[in-house]
C-alpha cells in the first residue's frame, strides 16, 4: 500500500520542530510500524535528507524503548501492543498518518521522534527498589510463602516495561500509572512492605518534582498501557501514600 | 596449552575450587574500595548486577549503557527461565547435576570449573532476586513453582509468566538505581563505549560517545568490565535487539583481549519465520512451546509444494501424510531435543524441500493434538463422558490459552494467522552466542584489569548453552563472581590513585576513534550502512549460520573481505558528528560486524569437528549426527588480534582437561 | 513535615481534598433537592420554612460555613490541579484522539468544574444572597418569601435554559465524579467497585434531572 506520512522533525531539544510530509510506496501489510519507518528512512538516505531519529530496540514489546505517538494515540490503533508490535495492516491504502514524538514537560524530545524518560529513572531512584545488598546468605527463597493471588497481582504490576505511553496518552502528561506499578509490586510482597511507607512518599514526591500533571482517573492510561496495567494499582498508590501521610 | 593463555583455575577437587578460592583472593578495604573506580559497559543482567554489587562494596561505578535507560538492555526479552539447583521439587536435582547437564549441553567444550561454580551460586541467585522483590512464579501454596526447560529431565526453572527476563533485569536495575540514587554509581545512559584504553597493559578506561550530543568523552577506571551482551546481529535478522552489537568486545579485542570460539552460535528452533525483505528483526517463541507442540513437515514433497502454492492447507493433511520428524529421529526425547539438534533438523528437512511456507523455510508446530488432550482431560475431570469433539476443543484451547496465551497473542500480531486453529509455522533463527572474549577463572581476559561478564565472555555455556542458562550465567557472573574476582586485580590499585584521563593513550584513543567516526562521515559513498549489513548478515546466515563447509567458509571469508573494502569505498553517511546521528553509530557498529564475521569462519574453518551450534558437514555421521573429534579438538580456541587484520588473528589453544565427566557422544535418540 | 506535605503539599493530597470536598458536596446537593421539591410537591409556606430553617438552624449554620469552605477548596484547588495539567504538557499534539481512550465527561472535568462554578455565582446572587442580605417581603408564617423570587426566576425562560444547562453539565461532572473521587481515595474493590460506578453514574442522573426538572414545572404549571 501507499501512505502519506506527516512526521515530526526537530533537530535537537533546542531548536523548534515541525511536520514534514513524505511519502512511502509498495508498503506490505506485514511490515511492523518500524520497519516501515526502516523503509523511509532508506528512502530518506539515498534522496540525502537525514533519517528520522527514533527510539527502538528489542522490537518484540518488551523493552519499551519505542514511543511514537500515531494517529493521536500512544503506540497506534490497536491495543495492547507497542509500535514494533503495531501492523502495518492496521492501516489502510491512501491513509495520512501522523506520527509525533511523546508530549510531556517531563518527556523532552531529544530528536525527530525521541524524546528522554530519564525522569523515570530518577522516579525509581527515588525508592522503586527493595534495600538489600547482594548476599550469598539471604533466607531461602522459599522461606516466605506469599499467596498466590497477591504474587500474581504484583508479577502483574511488574510487566510494565516503563514506555511511557501512560504518560503520554494521558491528557494531563500524569505518571501515575508508572509510579503505582511499581509501589503495588513492592506493596504486595512481604519483602516490599518493610520499606513501603517511604517508598510511596519518597516516589510521589519525586513524580511531583519532575513536573508531570495530575491524575483525573480517565482511565487513558490503561486502555494505552501496551502491557494492560490496571488503574487498580494507582487506587492502591493512593491508599498506601494516604497510610503513610497519616499513619508513619 | 598456550603460553599466553592462563586459566587461573584453582587447585582442589571441582567441588571445592571456588570455595577455596574465594577464601584466598585479597581483600581490599572498604576506605580502599573507595579509591578504586571501576567501569561497566552494559547494563543487562551482567552489567547491572556487577555495578550494583561493585557500588554496594564501596567502589566507585560508571556504567554506561547506550539506550536511554539501563532497563532497557535486552536481557530484558529472555521469555523463557532462569536454572537453579534448588531441588524445590524433590526430583532429584542437585549443584552436580546442573553442572552435569550444563556441560553436556555444552558438547563438552566449556571449562568445568567455571561451569561448577556456576551451578553452586545458582542457587543463591535466586535468593537474592525474590529480596529484591522479582514475582516468581509460585504455586497455590505460596511456594515457588518450577518447570522442565530446554530437554532436561528435571524441573529447575523458575519463571515469571513468559518475562522472565524482564522480571529479572528490572530486579537488577532496581539494585543499580539504589545506588545511582546514593551517589555510588554515576549512570551514562545513552553512551557508547567506542573504544578500550589501554595504559602500561593494564585496562585503565574506554572512550565513550555521548549519543545525544556525539562528543568522544574519556572515562578513566582501576579496572574495566565489558558486559555488552552478545554478537548475533552480525547475522543481521536475529533475535537480538537492534541495537545489540560487538563493538565493545571487538574494540577491546583490537587492544589485546583474545577472542574465544567465535563459532560457537546459537540457533534457536523455534522463532516466527521471515516474511520479507524488508524485515529487520526476528522473534522468539519460547522454547516452552516445545513441551506440549508437535513438530512436523508433510511426508511428502507434492503436498510441501501445494502448501507452499497456497493450494492446499496443514489441516487437510492426514497423520501419515505428516512427518513429525523429530519424533521419527530422536524417539527418545521427541520435540525436546536440545535447541542445536532441533534447528539443524529443521533445516535438513527445509532443504530437503519440505518447507511450508513462501520462502520455504518454515516448519509447522503444532498444538491440535495437546488441545485434544487436555481437552479430554478436563471433560474427564468435568464428568463430561459423552463430549463431543467440538466441546473437547473448546474446552483443550482454554488450557493451552491458559498456559501459552500470551505466545499465541504474539504470534497471532506478527502473522495476522491464529494458531489455535492452524498450526504455527517458525523457523530457526539466531539466538545467543556463546563465543566471546577469552576470559580465565577470575573472568579477567588478556589484557589485565580488563574483565568480562554475561554472554560477551566465552565460559560457561562450551558449544551449545542450555535454555534458561543465560539468565543464569549473567546474574552469577556479576552478582556473585566479580564482586570478588575483581579483587585479584585490584588488589594492587589501593595506592595507585586517580587514574587521569590527561595520559597520552587517552589522547590517542580519543583521536583514532575521531578519526574513524569522520571516515564514515567523510565517505563519499551511495549505499546506507543497512544494506552493508544486510548483505553481510546474508553471507554469515549462508555460510556460518546451521551448516559450515570448508568451500562455504573460504568463500565466505572472500566475501566479508570484498564487502567490508565496498563498505569503506561506498558508505553513505549523513548528518554530523556532534550531534544525535543514529546512522553514524550504526556504521561503526557494522564496520566491527564486518570484521568479527570473518574471524567467525576462520574459527569454524580451524575447528574441524561438528560440536553444539558448529556443525561441520565433513564431520557428521552416516545419519547426518555431529561427529566431535575430542582427541584433536577438545579445547578452547582464543584468537589474538595480529597485524591489524582479522585475517591474520592468531590462533591460541586451552586445552579442556575433563576430570569429573567423561566425554561422551551426546544421544537423544 | 511529612505529614503536611501528605496532606496538603503533594499532588496526591490536593486530589484527596477534591475527592473528599466533591463527596460533601454531592452530600449537600441531596440535602438542598429534597428542599427545592417543596417547590413540586409542597406549597409555597412550606419551602419558605424549610429555607427559614436552613439559614437558622445553629448545627445547619456550622455545617453550611463548612460547605463555603469546601466549595472554595474544591474550585480553588480544582483550578490549581488543571493549571498544573496544562503545564505538564507545554508543546501540545497536532492529533490527540481522546475519545479512543477515554469518557468525554472525565475528560472534561475542569471544563465542567468552572461552568457550575459560573452558575453557583448566579444562582447564589439570585437567591442566597437575597434571602441572606436582600429585603425579602414575608409570607403568612413570617418567614422571608424566597419561594416568590424562586419562581419569578424560574418563570424568565432564559433563566431555567441557563439553569437546566448547568444541571446538564452538573450532571457529566458527577457521572465522572463520584467514580473518581472514591478512586482518589483509593476506595476500590473487584466487586464493590463496579456497583459504585453505577451508583454514582444514577445518582448523576437522578439529581441533576430532579433539579433540572423543577424550573421546567414551574415554566409549564400553570398553577403557580
Amino acid at each position: 500500500m501507499n501512505l502519506t506520512l506527516k512526521v515530526w522533525r526537530q533537530k535537537n531539544a533546542k531548536e523548534t520542530g515541525s511536520f514534514a510530509t513524505y511519502q512511502v510506496r509498495d508498503i506490505s501489510p506485514d511490515m511492523s510500524f518500524l520497519e516501515m519507518m526502516d523503509v523511509l528512512n532508506e528512502q530518506l538516505i539515498s534522496q540525502g535528507t537525514e533519517s528520522v531519529v527514533f527510539d527502538h530496540d528489542c522490537r518484540e514489546g518488551i523493552c519499551g524503548m519505542c514511543s511514537m505517538f500515531i494517529n493521536g494515540e500512544a503506540h497506534g490503533p490497536d491495543r495492547g501492543v507497542t509500535t514494533c508490535q503495531l501492523h502495518m495492516r492496521k492501516f489502510k491504502d491512501g491513509d495520512t498518518i501522523t506520527v509525533e514524538p511523546w508530549r510531556a514537560k517531563a518527556f523532552p524530545v531529544v530528536r525527530d521522534l525521541m524524546v528522554d524518560r530519564s525522569s523515570f529513572d530518577r522516579i525509581i531512584q527515588a525508592g522503586g527498589f527493595i534495600s538489600v545488598n547482594t548476599m550469598g546468605n539471604l533466607p531461602d527463597a522459599n522461606a516466605t510463602p506469599i499467596e498466590k493471588h497477591d504474587a500474581d497481582a504484583a508479577f502483574d504490576a511488574a510487566t510494565c516495561i516503563g514506555c511511557g505511553a501512560c504518560v503520554a496518552t494521558c491528557k494531563n502528561a500524569s505518571a501515575m500509572l508508572f509510579v503505582s506499578a511499581k509501589v503495588s509490586q513492592f506493596a504486595l510482597l512481604p519483602q516490599g512492605q518493610v520499606e513501603a511507607a517511604d517508598r510511596v512518599r519518597n516516589m510521589v514526591n519525586q513524580m511531583d518534582l519532575e513536573g508531570f500533571g495530575n491524575c483525573t482517573n480517565t482511565g487513558a492510561c490503561e486502555v494505552e498501557c501496551p502491557k494492560g496495567i490496571s488503574i487498580e494499582n494507582i487506587a492502591r498508590m493512593n491508599r498506601e501514600y494516604l497510610k503513610a501521610s497519616l499513619i508513619s | 596449552m598456550s603460553t599466553k593463555l592462563n586459566s587461573r583455575i584453582p587447585e582442589g577437587p571441582v567441588a571445592e575450587k571456588w570455595t577455596k578460592h574465594k577464601g584466598t583472593i585479597p581483600l581490599v578495604s572498604p576506605a580502599n574500595k573507595r579509591r578504586i573506580d571501576v567501569i561497566v559497559v552494559g547494563t543487562g543482567l551482567a552489567g547491572s548486577s556487577a555495578a550494583a554489587s561493585l557500588a554496594e562494596l564501596g567502589y566507585n561505578v560508571k556504567a554506561f549503557c547506550f539506550q536511554d535507560s539501563p532497563r532497557r538492555a535486552h536481557s530484558i526479552a529472555a521469555q523463557g527461565g532462569i536454572n537453579a539447583a534448588k531441588n524445590y521439587q524433590n526430583d532429584g536435582d542437585s549443584v552436580f547435576r546442573l553442572f552435569y547437564d550444563t556441560i553436556k549441553g555444552g558438547d563438552y567444550r566449556s571449562r568445568e570449573a567455571n561451569v561448577h561454580r556456576l551451578a553452586e551460586v545458582s542457587t543463591s541467585i535466586i535468593d537474592q532476586c525474590v529480596a529484591q522483590g522479582v514475582p516468581f512464579a509460585r504455586d497455590y501454596g505460596g511456594l515457588l513453582d518450577n518447570r522442565s526447560f530446554g530437554g532436561v529431565q528435571v524441573s529447575r526453572t523458575f519463571y515469571a509468566k513468559g518475562q522472565t527476563g524482564q522480571q529479572l533485569l528490572l530486579g537488577a536495575y532496581s539494585a543499580l538505581e539504589r545506588q545511582v540514587a546514593k551517589g555510588r554509581v554515576k549512570m551514562y545512559a545513552r553512551h557508547e563505549m567506542v573504544d578500550l584504553v589501554v595504559v602500561k597493559g593494564k585496562a585503565r578506561g574506554i572512550i565513550a560517545r555521548n549519543l545525544v550530543t556525539g562528543e568522544l568523552e574519556r572515562h578513566s577506571a582501576h579496572a574495566v568490565i565489558v558486559a555488552s551482551g552478545g554478537y548475533g546481529n552480525v547475522f543481521y535478522l536475529s533475535t537480538n535487539a537492534m541495537g545489540s552489537n560487538v563493538t565493545a568486545a571487538w574494540k577491546a579485542h583490537k587492544k589485546g583481549a583474545f577472542f574465544a570460539n567465535p563459532c560457537f552460535t546459537q540457533i534457536h528452533p523455534t522463532c516466527i519465520p521471515v516474511n520479507g525483505e524488508t524485515q529487520s528483526k526476528l522473534t522468539l517463541m519460547s522454547e516452552s512451546l516445545r513441551n506440549d507442540g508437535r513438530i512436523w513437515v508433510p511426508a511428502s514433497l507434492e503436498d510441501a509444494k501445494a502448501i507452499r502454492e497456497g493450494r492446499l492447507k496443514a489441516i487437510d493433511l492426514s497423520e501419515e501424510q505428516r512427518d513429525y520428524y523429530l519424533e521419527r529421529r530422536y524417539p527418545a526425547f521427541g520435540n525436546l531435543v536440545p535447541r542445536d539438534v532441533a534447528s539443524r533438523a529443521a533445516k535438513e528437512r527445509c532443504d530437503a524441500g519440505y518447507g511450508v511456507n513462501k520462502t520455504g523455510e518454515a516448519v509447522y508446530l503444532d498444538f491440535a493434538a495437546a488441545i485434544v488432550r487436555y481437552g479430554q482431560e478436563q471433560a474427564n475431570l468435568k464428568g463430561m463422558h459423552q463430549a463431543t469433539e467440538s466441546e473437547i476443543v473448546a474446552l483443550g484451547t482454554k488450557v493451552v490459552a491458559s498456559k501459552y496465551g500470551n505466545l499465541f497473542q504474539m504470534y497471532e500480531k506478527i502473522t495476522d494467522e491464529n494458531p489455535y486453529t492452524a498450526p504455527m509455522k517458525i523457523y530457526p533463527a539466531v539466538h545467543y552466542t556463546m563465543g566471546g572474549l577469552w576470559v580465565d577463572y577470575n573472568l579477567m581476559s588478556t589484557v589485565p584489569g580488563l574483565f568480562v561478564a554475561g554472554e560477551a565472555n566465552f565460559s560457561d555455556h562450551g558449544a551449545n548453552r542450555l535454555g534458561a542458562s543465560a539468565l543464569m550465567q549473567g546474574l552469577a557472573d556479576g552478582y556473585f563472581v566479580l564482586p570478588y574476582t575483581v579483587g585479584t586485580f585490584l588488589a594492587d590499585d589501593i595506592s595507585t590513585g586517580p587514574i587521569s584521563t590527561d595520559l597520552p593513550e587517552f589522547a590517542e584513543a580519543e583521536s583514532a576513534s575521531r578519526a574513524r567516526l569522520e571516515g564514515f562521515l567523510n565517505s563519499k559513498g551511495s549505499v546506507p550502512v543497512e544494506v552493508f549489513h544486510r548483505r553481510l548478515g546474508r553471507i554469515v546466515w549462508d555460510n556460518i549460520g546451521m551448516a559450515r563447509s570448508e568451500m562455504g567458509l573460504k568463500k565466505a571469508i572472500a566475501a566479508i573481505r570484498a564487502l567490508r573494502e565496498e563498505f569503506y569505498r561506498d558508505v553513505k553517511v549523513l548528518g554530523g558528528m556532534y550531534e544525535m546521528n543514529p546512522e553514524l553509530d550504526k556504521a561503526n557498529r557494522v564496520a566491527d560486524f564486518l570484521e568479527l564475521g570473518e574471524l567467525m569462519a576462520l574459527d569454524a574453518l580451524a575447528r574441524e569437528e561438528s560440536c553444539g551450534g558448529h556443525f561441520r558437514d565433513e564431520h557428521q555421521s552416516e545419519e547426518g549426527e555431529a561427529l566431535r573429534r575430542d582427541e584433536e579438538f577438545a579445547f578452547v580456541s582464543a584468537w589474538e588480534f595480529t597485524d591489524g587484520d582479522p585475517g591474520k588473528a592468531t590462533l591460541h589453544k586451552e586445552e579442556l582437561v575433563f576430570e569429573n565427566i567423561k566425554l561422551v557422544t551426546r544421544s537423544y535418540k | 513535615m511529612t505529614l503536611k506535605r501528605g496532606l496538603f503539599g503533594s499532588s496526591l493530597a490536593r486530589k484527596y481534598w477534591m475527592a473528599l470536598t466533591g463527596l460533601f458536596l454531592i452530600s449537600f446537593l441531596v440535602i438542598h433537592l429534597v428542599g427545592n421539591l417543596t417547590i413540586v410537591i409542597g406549597t409555597a409556606d412550606d419551602f419558605n420554612a424549610y429555607a427559614a430553617f436552613m439559614t437558622s438552624f445553629p448545627p445547619i449554620k456550622i455545617i453550611s460555613y463548612l460547605l463555603y469552605a469546601s466549595i472554595l477548596l474544591h474550585a480553588v484547588d480544582g483550578i490549581v490541579l488543571a493549571r498544573q495539567n496544562r503545564a505538564a504538557r507545554p508543546v501540545g499534539y497536532g492529533e490527540y484522539r481522546g475519545s479512543a481512550n477515554a469518557g468525554w465527561a472525565s475528560r472534561n472535568m475542569a471544563l465542567l468544574g468552572i461552568f457550575t462554578l459560573l452558575f453557583l455565582l448566579v444562582h447564589m446572587k439570585s437567591f442566597w444572597f437575597e434571602m441572606h442580605f436582600g429585603s425579602l417581603p414575608l409570607d403568612a408564617n413570617g418567614n422571608k418569601d424566597l419561594f416568590g423570587i424562586t419562581v419569578a426566576a424560574f418563570e424568565q425562560v432564559w433563566y431555567s435554559a441557563f439553569y437546566v444547562v448547568a444541571m446538564v453539565s452538573l450532571g457529566f461532572h458527577l457521572w465522572h465524579g463520584v467514580e473518581s473521587a472514591f478512586q482518589t481515595m483509593g476506595w476500590t474493590h473487584p466487586t464493590y467497585t463496579p456497583v459504585v460506578q453505577i451508583a454514582g453514574r444514577t445518582l448523576a442522573v437522578v439529581l441533576c434531572g430532579a433539579f433540572a426538572m423543577i424550573p421546567l414545572y414551574v415554566l409549564i404549571s400553570p398553577n403557580i
